[in-house]
Parts: structure tokens; C-alpha cells; sequence
């Protein structure tokens, strides 16, 4: 007879896998890569390829010389940290800088904290915001969205909505002064407006966000709480003063709002563990945003805003316990 | 069917079922040549064997005493001689103390009662009705093997205002339960009379799961002529057959960190403890046989059989027309929390309820990746611990951490495990985690 194998229960594995995760989360980011390579063009593609290619290759080599460990960038989660890293550009970046946040992104914000699953922040927002603090002009020059099919002529360059609310409120302007210079909230929702790559398109990102939410690789808890609070907040200001506010709309379908609320405060290794906890962290994302966005010095604050509760996250992680079974909620528990 | 589903509330998962034997009708196990007999078959102290070697034994004859307030006594269910008392393989892969009969004819105790007939009257009173569970032998027959007459007794100042009849099964692939309930529904309504009187309780509500409607049909339908007697139909979710997630489930209360049934007023029974105590109080006759469910997606006969305690699994494979070829692993038990067996030597004992072959390719784990902090194990876990922070704990050594965050309250079903995308063990953490943690509190309190 043969030799029979012995091990601990359980004896069964449901069909989960880190792969199955992360291309999840892949494929989820497929229809807002096809309207980013809809509206940009060629150029597009090639951010995508390059931030992707370079992810994979500098994790593969920081894996295979300086920890000498075992090999594992096909396991997704680089290929998903390129990918979000070429939606938190513009399409025109040169190329070199792409390589050198894939750098940024992989070295220092992932395989320097140990590699997955060990990182404190989100690794494609610190190079996003490394990149944005070292190259302010290239990073802030936003090719105006074209739609592929109109011919591949040069790409004009534009501020982003939130820009030129931001420079018009600032230059002494009211919203309504500023509002004929915006793209329709129509044209916000399909991307027809300037900025960065997977940005654009609140349709597209939000088809990806129910693909999650149905695969269960995300849970309703940070985005919803994250949007409500935008909501909310820039609701009440609106409210109050809509001639030098703009609306809760508006905040929600620019700036990477979509993004940042789908795909990258969602990240599973970067937000808190529990469901409360969850919760917690959307809020201060939201509310953080809209004081950057607002009263900060850059038009745009979903990196940041995310970056920061990153770092707050184990402190959530302690607050914030799954409901226990047999414990009464808020009773002290006493170890015997 | 009437009523709404219930089901438990936190966590909990949905492994495919795989109830491959659930329309074999319960076969007779033919006598083993030799009957194996480990002495540690209950939780708590191991039994003491009385009898010496060369004895002759009849069927039902007490061999071996209980060696504690929570232990059982142990009857030979063969007749022959006893050839001797040495180390015996057990489930768990180490040679224990057991006594090994080899049988000879079927000669029972002239004290049992081996007729058909169905005996409804309950003579003994409650005390009574204890004493006999006690002397039989009786432990829960789910897998706990907890002895049975020690949850009949509440401590001072408790009492039960129901008892739950566990015919849950949540197990994959196992069908011991179901097939009882189908065929000797009668005889375990009547041990769930006995069980109520014992406990001096006027309801028991027996919970089964919907993916036994034929058993939810068949004991609603016959349950009618008990007084007191409920079934409850169950949304099928693993592990609804844990006692606490089953009283939440049924009654919706909720059995505090660190406490028994009891302390909500509960006591739970397997329907084949009902069914054992139905035998040993109507028909004296002590716990020596127990329907196994020999199964697997390989087997070419997935059965259920009764089957005499101590009779060598390798008899109830051959009976299942062999062990396939593709086997790489044999569980004592189901698939989610049962025992992998080193060696088919090993006998059926009183918790056993069921043998699974897997095939060579499910017999392994999938190698481990890095936590990739999903949560996906916090969310599934019944008793709304965080396995991932209680096995990095247990990992590291940090027993203290392990401790505050509810280490104890594990109920080791292992849905985290089954559950994680990086395929981490964390099941034998949690277990280490237990281990050390049990023995710091014992220590403190000395």
C-alpha cells in the first residue's frame, strides 16, 4: 500500500489564491485601461506596458540579487502595482520617469518593508507621490483625453477640472464664473476630461468596483464609507456657500476620486481588518481629501489622504475588533 | 417544511458538500476477527482496563472504568477472549493503552434487550436515567466525545430550559446522522424524551440542515407525537454543528467567551448520543456499535455502516469494496476537522463518524505564500476572532497577545484555513497558540 499523508485538519482548501486575488483585481482594471487607451491613444499603451514591464522586472530583480529569495512576480500583485501606477499618471510622462516610479514603487514602498503583504503604504501612491513632488511640471501637464477614433494627432495639454477650480477660486472667481470652463458631469462620467490615466472614466472604474465587490476581493465598507463622507463634507459646504464651493458631484466624479475610493484604498494589505475599522479609515480618507483638495496646497488629495491613513492603519487594527462571539460589546475581557 | 431558515450569524463558509453516501441505507458491519480497544475514546482521563488477558468476554460486559469524574466506561462489543493489553494505534498516530480481543462466536449479555421492538414507556426516573447513561458508557457521539451523564448534571445554581438535538452534520461528505434520522427517528425521539426528563426540560428542538430535507420531513412528521419536541430546518452553513454556533443559530442566544451551553440554558446532544441513549436506557444496552460513514470521491461503494467499536477501519474500507488506488490520505472523521490516519490499522471508536480516502492529488496542502492581510479568515471565522494576528502571535511566541485576543475561544474548524488565498496554516498555529496558553493558565492557578 501506499504511504498515507498525515496532517492537520482541515483537510480541504476552497479555491482561493493569493494569483487568483490579484488578477482579480487585474481584471477588474481592464475596462478602465481600455478607456484610457480609448481616450489617449497609443501613448497610453505604452505607460501601461512600460509601468507594468518595469514593475515586474525590478521586482524580479530585487528578488533574485539583493534578498535572493524565492522568485514571485507571477503571483499579480507587481502587474497590479503597474498598472496602478501607469493610472496615476498622465499618458505623456516621459518614459524614464515611468521606470523610475516602478522603482519607487517596488523598491522602497514594497520589497524594502519585505516584500507582499508587508508594505505600510500603498505602493503605486507613494510613487505617485514621489513622482508628483520631484517632477511638478510632468507630473501636472495633462493631456486632454482624444478619443482614439478622431485620428492620432498630438495630444493638447490642459489642467484638470479640479485645477482649474482650484486656480479659478484662488484667482478670486465664483463657481459660476468657473463652471462654463469644466468638462459636463456627463463627459466626467464616460472621461472626457483632462488627467491622469485611469482617472478618467467614472464608468469604467466603477463596472471594475462591482466586479470586486461580486468577487468578494473587496467589501462595501471603505468605498462607500470614503464617498459618503465626500459627500457629506463637501455638501455641506456647497450648501452653505456654492458660489466659492464646489459641488459634492463634482468631487466625486474628479480627481481620481473613483480611483482612489476602488482601487487603491481598497487595497487589502494597506487598510484596516475589520469592517469597523474599514469604515473608519474611508471616513478619514474622504474627510482628508476634501481639506487637501479645499484649503491644501494641490488641487488633488486622494494620494495623500490615503497615504495618511495607511500610516494610521495598525492603530485602526488595534481599535477596531471584529465583533467576538459571547463578548459583549464594550465589557472589558478578563484574562484568567 | 415550514418555518423560515435560521442559521448563525457570524462568519461561517460553504465548502461543497459532497454527500456521496446520503442514500445508502445503513449496513451491518460483519464482526471483525480481533477488536481493537483504545482505552482513551472519551475527552478527559483515559479508562482502566479490568479485565485481564486470557479472560473470556461477552458482548456488553464492562472491560475497562472510567479513570475520572470526565471519562466512560468501556464494554467489550465482541465475545472471545481477551489476548492482551498493550499499546494499540489510536486516531490520534501514538500507541496508547488498549485492549485487543480476539472474537469468537456473538455471545451477548443476557441483560440486553437485542429485539426490534420499540419500547416508548421511560420507567426511570431522572437520577436514574443518569446513572444508566453513566454506566453504559455513554459520550457525545458528534466527534467531542464528551461524556455524556457529566452535560446531564448542570453545576449548583444552573438549570436548562431546552435541550438541542444536533443533527446538523455540517461536515462535507459525512452521513452517519442523516442516515440515523431515516432510519430510527423513532428511536431517537424517544432519547430525546429520555435526554428532556433527565434534564428536567418541557422542550428540545432537534436542528437539522436544509440539505436534508427528506430527515427535516421524516422527524417533523413523526416529532408530532412527542410533546415538546421541535425540528428546526437549518440554512446549511459550516460549522453550524458547533454546540455554540448552534444555539445561536436555533435559539439565537449566545453562550459568553469562555462558558458551556449551560450558562444560556442549553444542552446540546448529537442525535447519536439520542439514539445511544435510547439504547442503553430502554434496551440496557451499553455503547459498542456506531454507524460510520465510509466515504470519498474514489470510493466505489460510499456507505454507511454499524459498526462494533474496535473493529480496524481496514475492515470498513473492504467493505466499501476497497481503497481506490488514487488514495494518498484516510481521515477519521470529515474533511474540515477529522483526523488523518498514519496507519489502517487503527480501530473504530465512539467518536468516530466516518472515514474519508482522499484521493493523492487533494491529500496535500497547497504551498504557503505572505499574509497578504485579506481578512478573509477574520471574516469567516465563527466566533469572530482574528486568526491571522492569533497564529502570527502564536508564531512568534507572543502567548501573552494570543491570550488577550481570545485564543481559547477557537473552536478549531478550521474555516479560516480553508479560506486563506495564501494557503497559511493557520489552524496549526491557533492549535499551538491553544496548547501553550491552556498550559499558562493552568500553571497560574496552581
Amino acid at each position: 500500500m501506499n504511504m498515507l499523508t498525515v496532517s492537520g485538519s482541515p483537510h480541504i482548501h476552497g479555491d482561493e489564491s493569493t494569483k487568483k486575488v490579484m488578477y482579480g483585481v487585474v481584471y477588474a482594471m481592464v475596462p478602465a485601461m481600455l478607456v484610457s487607451v480609448y481616450y489617449f491613444g497609443l501613448d497610453a499603451l505604452r505607460v501601461l506596458l512600460l509601468a507594468t514591464a518595469a514593475a515586474l522586472f525590478f521586482e524580479w530583480l530585487i528578488q533574485k540579487y539583493l534578498i535572493k529569495g524565492p522568485i514571485t512576480i507571477t503571483d499579480g500583485s507587481a502587474l497590479v502595482t503597474g498598472i496602478l501606477l501607469a493610472f496615476n499618471v498622465p499618458s505623456n510622462l516621459p518614459s524614464w520617469m515611468i521606470i523610475i516610479g516602478a522603482l519607487v514603487a517596488i523598491g522602497m514602498a514594497k520589497m524594502s518593508f519585505g516584500g507582499l503583504g508587508k508594505n505600510i503604504f500603498n505602493p503605486a501612491l507613494v510613487a505617485r507621490v514621489f513622482l508628483l513632488i520631484s517632477f511638478p511640471v510632468q507630473m501636472t501637464s495633462w493631456p486632454k483625453p482624444h478619443a482614439i477614433i478622431n485620428g492620432l494627432t498630438d495630444a493638447i495639454t490642459g489642467p484638470t477640472p479640479l485645477g482649474i477650480v482650484k486656480e479659478g477660486l484662488d484667482a478670486g472667481k465664483t463657481m459660476s464664473e468657473i463652471k462654463p470652463e469644466l468638462p459636463t458631469y456627463m463627459q466626467d462620467l464616460i472621461g472626457q476630461m483632462g488627467g491622469s490615466m485611469g482617472e478618467v472614466s467614472a464608468i469604467a472604474l466603477i463596472l471594475g468596483g462591482i466586479y470586486m465587490l461580486a468577487r468578494k476581493i473587496i467589501t462595501w465598507h471603505i468605498p462607500v464609507s470614503m464617498l459618503l463622507t465626500v459627500v457629506v463634507f463637501s455638501g455641506i459646504l456647497w450648501g452653505v456657500d456654492p458660489e466659492h464651493y464646489a459641488d459634492p458631484v463634482f468631487h466625486l466624479l474628479t480627481g481620481g476620486m473613483l480611483l482612489g475610493a476602488i482601487f487603491m484604498a481598497t487595497d487589502m494589505v494597506t487598510s484596516p481588518m475589520t469592517h469597523g475599522g474599514q469604515l473608519v479609515f474611508g471616513f478619514g480618507v474622504g474627510l482628508l481629501t476634501i481639506l487637501i483638495r479645499i484649503w491644501g496646497a494641490y488641487p488633488e488629495g486622494v494620494s495623500f489622504a490615503i497615504l495618511l491613513m495607511n500610516a494610521i492603519v495598525p492603530l485602526i487594527n488595534k481599535g477596531f475588533k471584529p465583533r467576538r462571539f459571547g463578548v459583549k460589546p464594550g465589557v472589558e475581557i478578563k484574562t484568567s | 417544511m415550514t418555518g423560515r431558515l435560521k442559521t448563525f450569524t457570524l462568519g461561517g463558509i460553504h465548502p461543497e458538500e459532497n454527500k456521496l453516501s446520503a442514500n445508502a441505507p445503513i449496513e451491518v458491519l460483519p464482526l471483525p476477527k480481533q477488536a481493537i480497544i483504545p482505552m482513551g475514546q472519551n475527552l478527559g482521563a483515559p479508562s482502566k482496563p479490568i479485565v485481564n488477558r486470557g479472560d473470556e468476554v461477552k458482548v456488553g460486559q464492562l472491560i475497562a472504568e472510567a479513570g475520572g469524574f470526565i471519562s466512560a466506561n468501556i464494554h467489550s462489543p465482541v465475545s472471545g477472549k481477551v489476548l492482551k493489553i498493550d499499546n494499540v494505534p489510536d486516531a490520534s498516530g501514538y500507541k496508547r493503552t488498549g485492549i485487543v480481543i480476539n472474537v469468537e462466536g456473538d455471545e451477548w449479555d443476557e441483560s440486553i434487550d437485542r429485539s426490534d421492538d420499540i419500547r416508548e414507556n421511560i420507567e426511570l426516573d431522572g437520577k436514574e436515567i443518569i446513572e444508566r447513561i453513566k454506566e453504559k458508557g455513554l459520550v457525545g457521539m458528534g466527534g467531542a466525545t464528551f461524556p455524556t451523564y457529566v452535560k446531564l448534571m448542570p453545576p449548583p445554581g444552573k438549570t436548562a430550559d431546552y435541550l438541542l438535538i444536533n443533527g446538523v452534520e455540517c461536515e462535507p461528505y459525512l452521513t452517519s446522522d442523516h442516515r440515523l434520522m431515516l432510519e430510527k427517528g423513532k428511536e431517537i425521539l424517544i432519547g430525546t424524551k429520555i435526554l428532556m426528563k433527565a434534564l428536567n426540560v418541557e422542550k428540545a428542538i432537534i436542528g437539522i440542515e436544509n440539505n436534508k430535507p427528506d430527515a427535516i420531513n421524516h422527524m417533523t412528521e413523526l416529532a408530532k407525537a412527542y410533546e415538546g419536541i421541535e425540528v428546526q430546518a437549518l440554512k446549511v452553513q459550516y460549522p453550524q454543528g458547533g454546540e455554540k454556533q448552534l444555539i445561536k443559530a436555533v435559539l439565537n442566544r449566545e453562550v459568553p467567551s469562555g462558558k458551556l451551553p449551560i450558562e444560556v440554558g442549553c444542552v446540546v446532544q448529537n442525535v447519536g448520543t439520542a439514539f445511544a441513549v435510547y439504547e442503553a436506557v430502554q434496551k440496557n444496552k451499553p455503547l459498542i456499535e456506531r454507524v460510520v460513514t465510509v466515504t470519498g470521491k474514489a470510493v466505489k461503494k460510499p456507505s454507511n455502516f454499524m459498526v462494533r467499536i474496535g473493529t480496524p477501519v481496514q475492515e470498513l474500507i473492504d467493505a466499501a469494496e476497497g481503497l481506490p488506488e488514487s488514495t494518498g490520505k484516510v481521515i477519521n472523521g470529515g474533511p474540515m476537522m477529522g483526523k488523518a490516519l498514519a496507519s489502517l490499522e487503527v480501530p473504530v471508536v465512539k467518536g468516530s463518524s466516518g472515514i474519508l480516502l482522499m484521493p493523492e492529488s487533494e491529500s496535500h496542502r497547497k504551498p504557503e505564500n505572505s499574509c497578504i492581510r485579506c481578512s478573509k479568515c477574520t471574516y469567516v471565522c465563527p466566533m469572530g476572532l482574528e486568526p491571522f494576528l492569533l497564529s502570527k502571535a502564536a508564531k512568534v511566541g507572543r502567548f501573552d497577545i494570543a491570550e488577550k485576543e481570545l485564543v481559547m475561544d477557537c473552536i478549531e474548524c478550521g474555516s479560516c484555513q480553508y479560506t486563506c488565498p495564501a494557503s497559511i496554516p493557520l489552524l496549526d498555529y491557533l492549535r499551538l497558540g491553544k496548547t501553550m496558553v491552556g498550559a499558562i493558565i493552568r500553571n497560574r492557578k496552581k
